[in-house]
């Protein structure tokens, strides 16, 4: 099974959590907004990922499986 | 199917069209003759064969969303997404105010298509023309299998997505959401609801009525039919025509008076589309394989012409700074990025930029994209790409303060050609 990350950009409000938590796959844009790596979350980094899902204080990080 | 009765040759949509206000259903049907009784998949076939496609921009095969709707049960309303935002166009609202029986045809034949028995025509509310023109075609249409419903709502760029659209109606604000639209599957109040465009429905209106055969007696193979074209610009006729698809982008031109200097670029598709230069549309003809091949689309049939003596970067930055004061203002890197975007086009235009200014707003556009719940961002940094690449020059003048040109008066903030002048 592979994950993928995905924002709400609705939802998300800059709080850079997720970028702080998980560098390896999210950098922050010039305003403090979430740029993702699309591809698939290399196994190693899943434990860390659910960590920086977990932490935003929005709820707008999210975690696809396919 | 009837065929082979129908006018040969243009006009099609705006036959019988005359100055002044929307056309009677007697004269209507004089010119159209009256409104067919097609079994529901006989029409989607004939649909199908036509190879109509949706004309808001979107390019979607009409056959293949009719029968996405009429596959299921329980079907809302048929909407008829008049939500005409794109500043530069005009060709919506002509229809609605001038033919609205031409486009309410095509929305009872859609309806019967797809087992729906009831129409809604969204509209702008500063669309008073249309919106009268509609009452008066409702109140008149009493033969018709279903019941009818005007609904004037507040207008923005954004107003036109199908989800802020099916989101207003349902009563919600007339936002784009995050979890994708599908309206075929759930759309006003939850059921399967067919969206559709003025022209296409009324495209759909004289497929039903003289068949597949002679819809692709006009256009391409792959670009059958007519289109509706609103035309501004440098050009001495701007106003709304309807012309051939595979028709060289010269003759468009010429079909509203021919350019009034010489050209220096076209911005095809509206503020949404991107930036030719004159030169790369002298080869070119009105059809999707043609637009693709210089990274255009026709989008919802836009073509505004830029004269010599105007500056299009001073152009582009001001469509720039409209496109980001039409953000929802739902996401973050629409809301900041084309407000930061528009600020150093600003500052190119001005021939104030820092060093690097250009390079910078190109690493913002390719940062942005993708990245808000609907598509508005998408097209915003798509206009700008193509204005830096057609205006690299201007943009090198500018900052040796070297710029003489004049304001080309591109119409910003609603359809400065409406009513205007018609072929």
């Amino acid at each position: 099974m592979r994950h993928r990350l995905r924002v709400n950009p609705i939802a998300c409000e800059a709080h850079g959590l997720c970028a702080e938590l998980l560098p390896e796959l999210i950098r922050l844009d010039d305003w403090g907004y979430p740029i993702l790596d699309e591809s698939a979350v290399p196994p190693d980094l899943l434990g860390l990922a659910r960590r920086a899902v977990d932490a935003c204080p929005t709820l707008a990080l999210l975690l696809d499986e396919e | 199917m009837s065929t082979g009765d129908g006018h040969h040759g243009l006009p099609r949509l705006l036959a019988g069209l005359e100055p002044g206000g929307p056309m009677s259903l007697a004269a209507h049907t004089r010119v159209h003759g009256p409104l067919p009784q097609v079994p529901a998949h006989q029409l989607i076939e004939e649909v199908e064969r036509s190879g109509l496609r949706g004309r808001g921009g979107a390019d979607f095969p009409t056959a293949r969303k009719l029968r996405a709707v009429a596959e299921r049960r329980r079907v809302g309303p048929v909407i008829v997404n008049g939500s005409e935002t794109e500043p530069a166009s005009a060709k919506d609202r002509l229809l609605l105010a001038r033919l609205p029986h031409l486009v309410l045809d095509g929305a009872v034949l859609a309806a019967g298509a797809v087992g729906s028995r009831k129409v809604i025509v969204k509209v702008g509310s500063d669309a008073g023309d249309a919106i009268s023109a509609l009452e008066g075609a409702v109140s008149v249409r009493e033969r018709d299998p279903v019941s009818f419903e005007v609904v004037a709502a507040p207008e923005g760029y954004v107003a036109g997505e199908e989800s802020a659209v099916v989101h207003y109606l349902n009563g919600g604000p007339q936002l784009p959401k995050f979890v994708p639209s599908r309206p075929y599957e759930r759309g006003y109040r939850g059921r399967p609801t067919l969206i559709q465009n003025p022209e296409t429905l009324a495209q759909l209106a004289l497929v039903a009525r003289f068949g597949s055969r002679w819809y692709r007696e006009l256009g391409t193979v792959a670009d059958p039919g007519s289109a509706l074209v609103t035309i501004t610009g440098a050009v001495r006729a701007p106003g709304v025509y309807e012309l051939a698809f595979g028709t060289a982008m010269s003759d468009l031109l010429d079909a509203a008076g021919g350019p009034v200097e010489r050209l220096q670029a076209l911005l095809v598709g509206g503020y949404f589309g991107t930036w030719m230069e004159a030169s790369e549309a002298a080869s070119l003809r009105l059809a999707r394989e043609d637009l693709r091949s210089v990274g255009c689309s026709l989008g919802s049939g836009v073509l505004i012409a830029l004269g010599e003596s105007s500056c299009g970067l001073h152009e582009s930055a001001r469509v720039i700074s409209y496109l980001a004061s039409q953000s929802a203002g739902q996401c973050g890197p629409c809301v900041y990025g084309l407000r930061s975007i528009a600020d150093s086009v600003g500052a190119l235009a001005g021939g104030v930029a820092e060093p690097r200014e250009r390079e910078r707003v190109l690493r913002w556009a390719t940062e942005i994209r993708g990245r808000g719940a609907c598509h508005h961002p998408d097209g915003a940094v798509r206009f700008v790409e193509s204005a830096l690449r057609v205006f690299a020059e201007e943009v090198d003048w500018h900052a040796n303060g070297v710029c003489d040109a004049r304001p080309a008066g591109l119409p910003l903030g609603g359809p400065a050609v409406a009513g205007g002048r018609l072929r």
